[in-house]
């Protein structure tokens, strides 16, 4: 099945603004290809490029060069049938503080060029709990409620493809959680869902694939899992019996580290590799006669694959 | 997908006359009143202490240039501000976003605001009747230079709007340019009272033909033709279309 949102070599620099800001490259030769009905999360610290790249696909920025394609059509020339396609939730809070919700929201349909449809205005407000809030103006709402008001409009024009700029930025833990489930909803309705975040943890509670993003450039996609598995080294915890003051000298071949005071012998290992090496490393640990009441694995986070990955240069 | 977003036309155009009606107050009831003083003052007051001219009472004469000077004013001020504060609250990256073409984007907003200044127009005629007779010999051009007139204008607020990157600047134009240029431009005398050079001079402040040719519509007078105010008021309108249509295809202010 074709891609529902294809990108091609696409760059951006920004023009110079003399005499304070000189010309930026934001953008330097991105292509991705996004799988239709998948949830794609876009990784990166701040100034990688995240929010131009969704600017660009939207239309609120234009591209320097490139192509970007929404279920087939051409976003330049034929971005009526491209962005009828896309709802947008940008990082900001955007909203007009003196409209109610319900008018705003269905201002956001009619833009898109739907007829006015209460029912469907009425589901997404139920379902963004904001429902008792259609007669308050945007201006008495907290910013949680911003938050939802704004997917509220993304979703009120139906769209396949959802853009989610920094969705839980500044949200509480619970918000944040009923977002996922919301996405998770969407997605299960046929929705393509982009979305970037800091939150690493956001993107492995949701994304099935990840893309990370450094300085302008997309340096990395791969499936969550597979990027985990590949990039993760694992750890093995071994909790001893006993204080241990250093390592001996017959488990030096091992990249080990004592950690909790001495009492806890911290064993670094590939998974990549065919040989682990931790069945050498008990005979020997039990050999040095060093005992241990406990034993734990740790995988590498996604949080530590990512910041391994913007910190070393690429070759 | 049809030709045109008509919806999306519409629910520009609605949200700005919402906003116009939730703000009723300032909209309407301020140029109503300050209109008012202008007739009490120059009409009822100093009004009859002045001559007809070319047989139309003062007070009389007055009130194409009050709806004039009341319809750039707000047509600018208007439209400026509708296009404007979307920038300023953000809220314009649904408008960019939004499968709309740049003329369905002028549609919505220079139809609201020049809409707006119409029914304004009118209001501030009901008002002059209360105290001046007022007489329109020809109501169809009268509409027709009301109209144009109240679409260019807001097409040049809409203009400024963009162009404004702070609230000083969107105010700058209006005050310093529309409201002299007004002024100085017929609404309170006929330029045929200006001694020399300023009667020619004044030939190239284009208000004069905009308010010359509206109070032709009004009492068959006029300063200049009234095909040359005609022609004139459709160049002023091609001039701010050419405008918004380079703004838009260069993305100026709104896209970088």
């Amino acid at each position: 099945m074709p891609p529902i949102l294809s990108i091609t070599n696409l760059a951006k620099t920004y023009a110079p603004r003399p005499p304070r800001q000189a010309a930026f490259e934001a953008l330097k030769n991105v292509s991705l290809d996004i799988q239709r009905g998948e949830i794609f999360a876009l990784l990166g610290p701040n100034g990688a490029g995240k929010t131009t790249l969704i600017s660009i696909v939207c239309g609120i920025v234009t591209a320097s060069s490139g192509k970007v394609t929404v279920d087939g059509f051409d976003n330049v020339a034929q971005y009526r049938e491209a962005r009828s396609r896309i709802g947008l939730v940008p990082q900001e809070l955007h909203t007009d503080a003196f409209e109610s919700v319900w008018k705003t929201v269905s201002f956001s349909r009619g833009l898109w060029g739907l007829p006015p449809s209460p029912a469907h205005i009425e589901k997404v407000l139920k379902d963004l709990s904001l429902w008792d809030k259609k007669d308050n103006r945007v201006m008495t709402l907290s910013g949680g409620m911003k938050r939802r008001l704004m997917i509220a409009k993304a979703l009120a024009h139906e769209p396949n493809i959802l853009f989610l700029d920094e969705p839980t930025a500044g949200v509480d833990v619970e918000l944040r959680k009923d977002m996922w489930n919301l996405v998770r909803t969407l997605r299960a309705g046929g929705v393509t869902v982009i979305l970037t975040t800091h939150y690493i943890q956001e993107a492995e509670e949701m994304a099935d694939r990840v893309g990370v993003m450094s300085k302008g450039s997309l340096i990395l996609v791969e499936e969550k899992a597979v990027l985990m598995q590949k990039l993760g080294g694992k750890q093995l915890a071994l909790h001893l019996t006993s204080k241990l003051d250093a390592i001996p000298a017959s488990l030096s071949g091992y990249k080990l580290t004592l950690a909790a005071g001495g009492t806890d012998l911290v064993y670094s290992y590939d998974t990549k590799g065919e040989r682990t090496g931790i069945t050498a490393l008990l005979q020997d640990v039990a050999a040095a006669g060093i005992r241990f009441k406990d034993v734990e694995t740790k995988e590498s986070s996604l949080e530590e694959i990512f910041v391994s990955l913007v910190r070393e240069p690429r070759p | 997908m049809t030709a045109m977003n008509v919806h999306a036309v519409r629910s520009i155009y609605r949200f700005e006359m919402s906003r116009w009606f939730r703000t009723v107050g300032q909209s309407v009831l301020s140029p109503v009143i300050s209109t008012s003083l202008y007739f009490i003052v120059f009409g009822a007051a100093i009004g009859s202490l002045m001559e007809d001219i070319d047989g139309v009472a003062y007070g009389s004469f007055l009130v194409p240039g009050l709806v004039m000077l009341m319809l750039l004013t707000q047509s600018v001020s208007n439209a400026s501000f509708g296009i404007y504060f979307p920038k300023f609250t953000g809220t314009i990256y649904e408008i960019l976003s939004a499968p709309i073409s740049y003329l369905e984007i002028v549609l919505g907003y220079v139809g609201g605001a020049a809409t707006k200044s119409v029914l304004l127009g009118f209001i501030i005629m009901a008002t002059a009747t209360l105290f001046v007779p007022v007489e329109i010999q020809h109501p169809f051009w009268m509409l027709t230079f009301l109209i144009l007139t109240a679409l260019t204008f807001s097409l040049l607020g809409f203009i400024i709007g963009i162009w404004a990157d702070g609230f000083e600047k969107l105010s700058l134009v209006p005050t310093l340019i529309i409201t002299p240029l007004t002024f100085l431009g017929g609404s309170f005398y006929s330029i045929q009272m200006l001694p020399e050079p300023w009667q020619t001079l004044t030939l190239f402040n284009p208000v004069v033909y905009l308010i010359s040719g509206f109070r032709w519509s009004f009492y068959g007078i006029s300063d200049v033709g009234v095909g040359i105010s005609f022609g004139m008021t459709l160049f002023f309108l091609g001039l701010c279309l050419a405008v918004v249509a380079r703004i838009f295809a260069t993305g100026y202010r709104l896209k970088s």
